[in-house]
């Protein structure tokens, strides 16, 4: 409170406060509708642009059936996949920041990560732990969604699209597993890659074109990193954009059982 | 019936008499409609029907949904209004091109008992009025093609469309329904074009008709004075197609109402919740649980058991028993990809109820046991040289959870 002609630090902080918001610059950063803009009021012409008028618009329709929003009906399994996603995305950016995918720099850099860089440690256990508890949450997705029946027309196109993300999922996971050059991830990957190697005809080739050799190798290292941190990324975003994009358009959240 | 709009159950009564080939008064009273007079403008109906998508839009606030509901509300009853004295302006085309004789029929509301007629008279007046909102174009297809069937030039239609037949009353042709006992008819129905050649009468005979007893059904179906070549069949309402309008668009003229909820606040609430709670929950992870890092790859020391990671274990499982290109090609290519891939188009029940896919589910299910089982199996029961072992007696053997049961 203002005493005599002095004021305070809260009033002085809220008049600058005050005088952002109703600046040039913060009116321009949110369209109308949103909760951040001056005079903000709850009504359904604000809810509804709340979204309409914002990015999410991309993900969300303005309304959505009442027993979708229901925790026990979606249990969030693939917006959770998604958000698995983005964590991976900015967990593994920091890691590539310390990591260098060559034979003799890849061990070091990992081991490196856990004594010298702050925080390093804890980011990569998030990124491995949060690989496995992607694919659990895509795999189990699926089953929530083939529970419900909601790969039914007009969806079956979408579901196949997601069975594409599972299987991109479980790629990125494999490709990951190679990148820390231990006895874990070389054998893994040598198991894994050995059973390509049965596929009928082209066998051989397939095993020889994923691991740029005939066995694990530093050309493998190199490979798989390009995959786990630029192809199938790139990929999977345009599956995922396919994939929001048909949920939206096929009748949004399917019905109640 | 109050439900089902009446020029729908109109619709259905016409294909429903002539696929069985019976009068459609009979169909029409089977339906419960008996004795419903004829209301010549429900095709007419159909087309200016404002068709709504079968899926509104869920993006357009609720208060413009509801003032656009009050103005249409408005309209229509300002249309009505309208329309409810107003006499009859110009004809409605309703000959059909396959019928042998296309009859002009001029719907005027000469209704002896409006109740008997149509449930509701003012509709029925407003529907009579709609037929001098008939586009320009519309009108001068039809004209089009009845001067094509009838072989008469199209100016000749026209004219008579536009603007012969309003402007004498148009004489009355007594169809007999069943109930009729004495309908005085000017002219027995076959003759009916013949009747319609002739000068109008002046004096049309429906009013001449409302002293009937009540419970006297009749139909009213007005001639104008168009020479057609041939009598219409008994019992035959001469109709043309005038457009082809998606069936769907006309039976869900109203879209049902869901129950919907704005996704702001509600659902960006518990989204926002559940992000938080799974960061929290990863990062709890992270800090108690060591990620493995074992020693540098070393290609000469395989470790004993060599296991994939957990994902594939059940893969790695299944090659233990099958022959690789069984257990390592086919299951997951064919089952586990291009099978799983394939379900929408392989189950073709439309029901999502759970009691009405119980196989779907059974197979599912089966499916997914069966994969859990596996994949159990390969990351807990297998030890040394991928052989049996008991994870209680024998230890773990799974890298990967090597930091999970050291921590205490």
């Amino acid at each position: 409170m203002a005493d005599g002609d002095k004021t305070s630090l809260a009033d002085r902080v809220g008049e600058v406060g005050e005088r952002v918001r109703n600046s040039q610059a913060w009116e321009s950063i949110f369209r109308p509708g949103s909760p951040f803009k001056k005079g903000y009021t709850d009504s359904p012409r604000n809810r509804s642009y709340v979204i309409m008028n914002n990015v999410l618009y991309h993900l969300h329709p303005v309304k959505v059936k009442r027993h979708g929003v229901r925790l026990s009906y979606t249990l969030c399994l693939g917006g959770l996949s998604f958000f698995l996603f983005i964590l991976l995305t900015i967990t593994g950016i920091f890691l590539m920041f310390y990591y260098r995918p060559t034979v003799p720099a890849a061990y070091a850099d990992i081991e490196a990560l856990s004594t010298s860089v702050a925080f390093g440690s804890l980011v990569r256990n998030m990124h491995r732990w949060g690989a496995h508890l992607m694919v659990l949450t895509v795999f189990l997705h699926m089953s929530r969604v083939f529970y419900h029946g909601a790969y039914k027309p007009p969806r079956e196109f979408n579901w196949v699209v997601g069975v594409v993300l599972l299987l991109l999922t479980l790629l990125l996971s494999f490709t990951g597993y190679l990148l820390p050059w231990d006895q874990l991830a070389l054998w893994a990957v040598t198991v894994g890659s050995n059973m390509a190697g049965f596929v009928p005809v082209f066998g051989d080739q397939v095993k020889f074109a994923l691991l740029g050799g005939v066995e694990v190798t530093g050309s493998t290292l190199l490979r798989f990193y390009v995959l786990h941190v630029l192809f199938l990324p790139f990929i999977i975003v345009i599956f995922m954009a396919v994939h929001f994009w048909r949920v939206r358009k096929d009748g949004g959240i399917s019905g109640p059982l | 019936m109050p439900d089902i709009p009446e020029h729908l159950l109109r619709r259905s009564a016409e294909a429903r008499a002539e696929a069985l080939g019976v009068p459609l008064e009979q169909v029409l009273a089977e339906m419960g409609l008996a004795g419903e007079g004829e209301t010549p403008p429900a095709a007419l109906e159909e087309i200016t029907l404002p068709v709504q998508p079968a899926n509104p839009d869920t993006t357009i606030p609720d208060d413009l949904r509801v003032r656009e509901a009050a103005a249409r509300q408005a309209a229509v009853e300002e249309f009505e209004a309208k329309a409810a004295p107003a006499p009859p302006a110009s004809p409605v085309v309703t000959g059909a091109p396959e019928e042998p004789a296309p009859v002009v029929e001029v719907p005027v509301p000469v209704v002896e008992e409006p109740a008997a007629v149509v449930e509701k008279p003012a509709a029925a007046a407003a529907a009579a009025a709609a037929g001098s909102k008939i586009p320009e174009a519309l009108l001068r297809r039809s004209a089009e093609a009845k001067a094509k069937a009838t072989g008469r030039p199209v100016e000749e239609i026209l004219a008579e469309m536009s603007g012969g037949a309003p402007a004498e009353p148009a004489p009355a042709v007594e169809v007999p329904a069943p109930a009729v006992e004495e309908p005085t008819p000017v002219v027995e129905k076959p003759a009916a074009a013949a009747a319609a050649a002739a000068p109008p009468t002046g004096e049309p005979t429906a009013p001449a008709q409302a002293p009937t007893p009540a419970g006297d059904r009749t139909t009213t179906i007005t001639a104008p004075p168009v020479a057609a070549p041939q009598g219409t069949p008994e019992g035959v309402r001469p109709q043309r197609l005038l457009t082809v309008v998606r069936a769907k668009a006309i039976q869900q003229v109203k879209a049902e109402p869901t129950d919907k909820v704005s996704v702001w606040p509600h659902l960006l609430l518990i989204e926002f919740v559940a992000l938080l709670g799974v960061t929290a929950f990863l990062t709890v992870l992270s800090v108690i649980l060591q990620a493995p890092l074992l020693d540098l790859a070393n290609f000469n020391l395989t470790p004993n058991p060599s296991k994939a990671p957990w994902y594939f274990l059940g893969l790695q499982e299944l090659l233990s028993y099958f022959d690789p290109q069984i257990g390592g090609v086919m299951v997951p290519t064919v089952v586990g990809l291009i099978g799983i891939m394939a379900i929408p188009y392989v189950d073709r029940n439309p029901s999502t109820k759970p009691s009405d896919r119980k196989f779907a589910i059974m197979f599912f299910t089966f499916f997914l046991v069966a994969s859990a089982t596996v994949t159990v199996l390969g990351v807990l029961f297998r030890g040394p040289g991928f052989n049996f072992s008991y994870p209680w007696s024998d230890g773990i053997w799974f890298d990967d959870l090597k930091d999970w049961i050291s921590f205490e």
